[in-house]
């Protein structure tokens, strides 16, 4: 595979930065403590799981319906709804509506679609001014660089970096201490709410029934993006709904209990249609734009579809025991992590992330963390078999393959292959196991030592242990001795 | 009760004498091992990494050789969770196969799970005098749902001394291929594993599959560090003969 190499390669540079790996150890630990007293403390988590596997899964299994359904309350509602097949369909739209604006400065929350269409980039070289207000994207956006996180977008930062960046960006006299950093973001953006023309949000649910757009926010920052400019355009994945409020109940909460440990989460904004007569505050626009990019594949995929019930929580990041070693950047996709590994290459054709599903132990922490129950590590074996199907691998792993099935099938080819490695192994032996650092061992060995073939394989002590046993038996066979 | 061992190709090559602890506990309890030769490998090195079919060619000479057992039983809670959770999927092609691989799923047993669930032995008269930590395995314990069953069997060990691993649940970094594949990420997996492993001072490190007590081990021996590891069946096998005499012969 092209790829192959590119996920270890970034993850080495990873590996090699102990602030961030320090710092993403820090973060998710406390995540998951946070995680496991909320769920302990609401009880009943399974249940509460498969509620939600089953609201997605329906939503899922009717979509066009409900998208439907959706479309037509957004419009009653005095809003409008465009429907984009890929991200520069998305992009473009964006960029429609913010020259019709005449928009010169745009305030955004935070949004994954919005970076999954590379918006900001294209809007900044349209000279429109863009702002993250969610601080940690306002972080990440600052050292011009992309979330790390799904829902903690700087947690490769830690507060020295933080405090850097600030400065730079005119913050004077700042310390490390939470507060002031904060203060400082909080007077930089007030300013930015103001002035901004257009604000952009993501949607965490779109309710079908009413067609509400739902943003959950720990900042507050969304009501501003919303409320203070002009227009509003909201950015979400096409699977992004639920059917009602009834079903919003049990996602408000499952999400935040596992995204963060917070039993609710501070902010939850409702928006339905733009701002009506009577109203005090809102945007007197309201844009929605509903992405496919790609999702619309998995509805005809048995073994994908589940990917698309996933309510982007991060659950799975903070658990996941190789995210913890390399962060998120090492992905190499805005959507990192278990999720990312199997949401990137099923959004994108081609072989681009196919290396990504192969970052991954299939230890299954993901599929346990998950409120929605995914099979995540399923789905990683699943787009290995792709990857084979489609030839988007490595003629020797294949031959290697090949070779297994070969000696594999057949005990006897089994018995004299392992002979042959038994006598093979040799001259890399030393003190009763294997260093050496050649082959396909290398990966292994560069970390740690290898076992050597026992001299003797259990099969062929099978005879003489047989006899030891009737041994035994005999003697304690009698069993009331 | 006769029981069919499922040897695992990695105890067959490497680890033979865990298979040898393996069926010398069955036998005291009264059980009959049998070990049908034909077996080679659940498959799994080749499902895992996304050839099907390669898995399948070997994964059949399980169905075969298992045909007729009452029970299978086997040291690894992965290659046994291979066979619960993938087989008839990975069968799907073809109805009978499916349903021998379906048959099978529903007889087969990691060794401490059969111990504990099928012959309903939590206390195999073993004495361990020493400090042991138990990393439970990530397949043994979400794929096939073998949580407690070690951890029953390990407390009943007289004179053992069981401290809790911390971050026990995190995957040791082994996964198979991606050991080899992905290697510096696994290494950095299990150093963090080593050295939690260290911080509980433990002398003897226990473990329901080999493939992450191999890994384990190896970068412990890499540390050159003096704790020893062993599948379970060896830590209950030695506290067998340790505790011999101090108990009432067990059978069933
Ligand atoms: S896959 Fe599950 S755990 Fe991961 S982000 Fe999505 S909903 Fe959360």
């Amino acid at each position: 595979m092209n790829q192959g190499s590119h996920v270890l390669d970034r993850a080495r540079v990873a590996l090699g930065d102990d602030f961030l790996r320090a710092a993403v150890r820090f973060t998710a630990d406390r995540l998951r403590t946070k995680k496991y007293a909320a769920t302990e403390a609401l009880g009943r988590w399974e249940n509460w799981r498969s509620r939600g596997q089953h609201i997605r899964a329906h939503t899922v299994a009717h979509l066009d319906y409900y998208l439907g359904q959706f479309a037509d309350n957004v419009t009653r509602a005095g809003g409008n709804v465009q429907f984009a097949a890929d991200a520069s369909e998305a992009s473009q739209m964006v960029l429609d509506i913010i020259k019709s604006k005449q928009a010169r400065s745009v305030v955004k929350s935070k949004s994954m679609v919005s970076e999954e269409i590379g918006i900001n980039h294209l809007l900044e070289a349209a000279d429109v001014e863009v702002v993250e207000t969610d601080l940690g994207e306002y972080i990440v956006q600052l050292a011009k660089e992309t979330p790390s996180h799904i829902i903690i977008p700087a947690i490769h930062k830690n507060r020295q970096q933080i405090k850097d960046l600030f400065t730079a960006a005119g913050g004077e006299n700042l310390t490390t201490d939470t507060k002031t950093l904060a203060a400082f973001a909080r007077r930089t953006m007030r300013r930015k709410f103001l002035e901004a023309d257009v604000g952009i949000t993501g949607c965490n649910f779109g309710i079908a029934e009413s067609g509400s757009v739902v943003l959950f926010t720990n900042e507050g920052n969304a009501d501003m993006v919303t409320n203070l400019p002009q227009t509003h355009i909201v950015l979400m994945g096409m699977e992004r709904l639920l059917p009602s409020f009834a079903d919003l109940e049990v996602m408000a909460n499952l999400l935040p209990r596992s995204a963060t440990g917070q039993s609710i989460t501070t902010y939850m904004s409702v928006l339905t249609g733009p701002r009506h007569e009577g109203d005090h505050d809102g945007a007197r626009e309201l844009h929605i734009i509903v992405l496919d990019n790609g999702r619309s594949n998995q509805l005809a995929d048995p073994k994908m579809k589940e990917v698309l019930n996933c309510i982007r929580c991060g659950a799975c990041l903070n658990v996941c025991p190789v995210y913890r070693q390399i962060g998120g950047h090492a992905y190499g996709s805005v959507y990192p992590g278990p999720i990312g590994a199997v949401l990137s290459p099923v959004l994108n054709q081609g072989e681009q992330y196919a290396d990504l599903p192969y970052a991954s132990s299939l230890c299954g922490a993901c599929s346990e963390a998950c409120p929605v129950k995914i099979p995540i590590h399923d789905m990683l074996v699943h787009l290995r078999q792709r990857n084979v199907e489609r030839g988007w691998v490595k003629p020797a792993e294949r031959q290697a393959f090949k070779g297994f099935a070969f000696a594999f099938a057949k005990v006897g080819r089994y018995k004299l292959a392992m002979k042959t490695a038994r006598m093979g192994q040799g001259p890399l032996v030393r003190d009763g196991h294997i260093e050496a650092k050649i082959g396909p061992l290398r990966g292994w060995t560069a970390g740690r030592n290898a076992p050597t073939l026992a001299k003797q394989s259990f099969r062929d002590m099978w005879s003489s242990l047989q006899g030891e046993l009737k041994t035994t038996t005999r003697e304690s066979g009698g069993k009331g001795k | 009760m006769k029981i069919s061992l499922f040897i695992t190709c990695m105890v067959d090559n490497l680890y033979p004498q865990v298979g040898v602890a393996m069926v010398k506990i069955l036998d005291q309890l009264g059980v009959e091992v049998v070990f049908p030769e034909g077996q080679t490998c659940c498959g799994q090195p080749a499902f895992n990494s996304g050839y099907a079919a390669e898995a399948r060619a070997s994964a059949k000479t399980l169905l075969e050789a298992f045909a007729d057992a009452d029970y299978v039983v086997s040291p690894s809670g992965s290659c046994t969770g291979m066979i619960h959770h993938y087989y008839e999927d990975l069968f799907a092609g073809d109805a009978q196969l499916a349903r021998e691989a379906k048959a099978l799923a529903a007889k087969t047993y990691e060794f401490s799970q059969f111990l504990v669930n099928v012959l309903g032995v939590t206390d195999v008269g073993a004495r361990f005098p020493y400090r042991v930590t138990y990393h439970p395995s990530c397949h043994g314990a979400r794929l096939l749902g073998v949580k407690d069953e070690p951890l029953t069997l390990l407390r009943a060990v007289k004179d053992i001394e069981l401290i809790d691993l911390p971050y026990a649940t995190d995957c040791c970094g082994f996964g198979g291929t991606f050991a080899v594949k992905m290697g510096d990420i696994s290494t950095a997996m299990v150093t963090e594993k080593v050295s939690h492993v260290r911080e509980t001072e433990a002398t003897v490190l226990v473990g329901t599959d080999m493939g992450c007590l191999m890994n384990i081990g190896g970068r412990l021996s890499r540390e050159h560090s003096s704790v020893r590891v062993m599948h379970i069946a060896q830590l209950l096998y030695e506290g067998m003969q340790l505790g011999a005499g101090s108990r009432e012969a067990i059978t069933i």
